[in-house]
């Protein structure tokens, strides 16, 4: 079947395009149009709030560090390590982040719990965690990869420019006091802690299959 | 001595609020384009004195600017020619401010009259002329013409800046500064013309007091008007004909290679620039300080069968002639800025093209066409 042509027709530019001078003076008034506006909103504070309303006519600036656009809900902020009840880290040192990290920017150091700890033998915890903010590339496939829920990036907040890079290291005390946009540092999903009723009660010597 | 003392007088406020114009336009340039384009422009620099903190709609970053400027590194290229190098600038800058030397700011004041009804006979008596300042730092009877060479001596600040920065970019430049000039020049001056047949002078003073006596010089030369604006802004090397300091492919053109106070007597000689073909507009074609339908009397309208007559003293026609100068500049001045940030810049070619083949062309005709018609008027059969 023959591909059907569709000539594109030139704009034709008629004498007062070519003229020039009528085209001026159009985008001079289109021009002192906004200059009006902006003055006239300026002075009588009559300003669109640009933050509620971006589309809104007129003066679009928002003054930054005094006002902020909102973050979508699920924006990819700095992480957060959320903790259990008992104010510990729901991470049990998987590595599953850590290897699925493509900027290889999550260093974790596993420890098991002491002999008798209920934990021991279903999940290790992490004696150091850090993560290199300044390699991070914020893909968030470390939230995607951790099984426990453990590590979020729901802070609602983006990294802060430090003016030495050891600030950008961050290491377990501070990925844990960080609280997520809501002001929490627990996550929605609920932890079943070894012990309880609600525990599956597998782990990796018993599991059933 | 009153000669003396109201000269110098004259220059200290002319050279002192030109000085000032490049800090106040600078601040008038970033809001204005800042309104123009829905944002909020400069607003954060600010002087804290205790508790109170004076932001004044962004004119403290002017002073700011004026403060990084001086302290900026002096830093010179250890080629080219350093003697230029350093000339260059104020070869740039001390053309534009001598133009406002015969610009006419206002009526001529007649110090003993200043509570009485304006009289022809003042000027006419020597004792009342001895004592009389014309609001204008020189009144010149070249008029017009110096304007012109003056002006046409800006161009060698500019040029020189570029062959002596020792760099390509700069060369470029200077080579671009140089013929853009050179070729408006040609169109600014012949559009004039029609202009001077008319008002049959080329003192400026004289071109104001023909234009209130008869009508403004944009209603017998509309085109000239045109065209003298359209080379003005061409002349002041600003957008949209800015390709001497094309950012995109020059860096900054002639000046890339200055910093600091020098790069800032280039940046407000531009502005100074503005301000000097403002107030020329409004001398040539805007009536000058002349307030519609304002005599040297006071408030005169007799059009359509009215009368109305009412007499000011003359302080007060001084003072109004004055204020309707300024305001008449400001006009322009905004309307020259408001242009910038409206038009795309040419290119370079098409830059020359509209200075060779289209104004002047034009302002050739306008000669002609108003050459003809003043004969016509003037012969002796019209009578
Ligand atoms: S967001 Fe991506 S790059 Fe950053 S730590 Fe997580 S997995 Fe690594
Ligand atoms: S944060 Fe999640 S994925 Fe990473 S080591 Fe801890 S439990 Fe595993």
């Amino acid at each position: 079947m023959p591909g059907k042509t569709k000539v594109l027709k030139k704009p034709a530019r008629t004498l007062a395009d070519q003229s020039y001078l009528l085209e001026v003076m159009k985008g001079l008034g289109t021009t002192l149009k906004h200059f009006f506006q902006g003055t006239g909103q300026m002075v009588s504070g009559n300003v669109p709030d640009a933050v509620k309303y971006p589309l809104a006519e007129g003066i679009a600036t928002i003054s930054y560090p005094e006002e902020k656009r909102p973050y979508a809900e699920r924006w990819r902020g700095v992480h957060r390590l959320t903790h259990r009840d008992d104010g510990s880290p729901r991470c049990v040192a998987c590595l599953c982040c850590s290897t699925a990290c493509p900027a290889q920017c999550i260093y974790i150091k596993p420890g098991e719990y002491p002999e008798g700890d209920k934990r021991r033998g279903y999940e290790r915890y992490p004696v150091e965690f850090v993560i290199d903010e300044l390699r991070c590339i914020f893909c968030g496939f470390c939230v995607e990869a951790c099984p426990c829920d453990a590590i979020r990036m729901d802070t609602g907040t983006h990294m802060t420019a430090f003016d030495e890079k050891s600030a950008f290291i961050y290491d377990k005390d501070k990925l844990m006091s960080i609280v997520s946009q809501h002001g929490t540092q627990k996550s929605e999903n609920p932890r079943h802690e070894p012990g309880e009723a609600s525990h599956p009660g597998i782990d990796r010597l018993r599991g059933g299959h | 001595m009153l000669f003396w003392i109201s000269t110098t007088l004259k220059v200290l406020v002319a050279i002192g609020f030109l000085a000032q114009v490049a800090a106040i336009l600078l601040w008038v340039e970033r809001k204005q384009s800042a309104m123009m384009q829905n944002r909020i422009g400069p607003n954060r620099a600010t002087i804290k004195i205790g508790r109170f903190e004076i932001r004044a709609a962004g004119l403290v970053h002017s002073i700011a600017d004026g403060i990084k400027m001086v302290w900026k590194a002096d830093w010179e290229p250890t080629g080219g020619d350093h003697l230029l190098y350093r000339l260059a600038p104020i070869i740039a800058i001390v053309p534009a401010l001598c133009l406002c030397a015969v610009i006419p700011f206002g009526p001529t004041v007649f110090i003993d009259h200043a509570r009485d009804l304006y009289d022809p006979a003042w000027a006419a008596d020597a004792a009342t002329a001895a004592r009389s300042v014309p609001l204008q730092i020189a009144n010149l009877d070249v008029g017009v013409l110096f304007v012109f060479a003056v002006a046409g001596a800006g161009v060698i600040g500019a040029a020189l800046a570029g062959w002596s920065s020792d760099n390509k970019f700069s060369l470029m430049g200077g080579l671009r500064a140089a013929s853009q000039m050179v070729s408006y020049e040609v169109a600014m001056g012949i559009s004039l013309v029609g202009a001077m047949m008319i008002f049959q002078t080329v003192r400026l003073d004289e071109m104001v007091t023909w234009q209130m006596q008869h009508c403004w010089g944009i209603f017998v030369q509309p085109v000239a008007f045109v065209l003298f604006c359209t080379a003005a802004i061409a002349e002041t090397k600003r957008v949209p004909f800015d390709t001497p300091e094309g950012e995109s492919e020059l860096v900054a053109g002639y000046f890339t290679e200055y910093a600091g106070l020098k790069m800032a007597m280039f940046a407000s000689g531009e502005f100074v620039e503005v301000c000097v073909s403002s107030a020329l507009i409004t001398t040539i074609f805007l009536g000058g300080w002349q307030f519609p339908f304002v005599q040297l009397t006071g408030f005169e309208f007799h059009y359509f069968g009215i009368n109305i007559s009412w007499h000011w003293a003359h302080f007060i026609v001084v003072a109004v002639s004055f204020l309707s100068f300024c305001l008449k500049c400001v006009f322009l001045i905004f309307m020259q800025l408001q242009v910038r940030w409206t038009l795309p810049r040419f290119r370079y070619d098409q830059i020359m093209k509209l200075g060779w083949r289209m104004l002047l062309p034009a302002a050739l005709l306008n000669v002609l066409v108003t050459g003809t018609v003043l004969l016509f008027l003037n012969s002796p059969s019209a009578h």
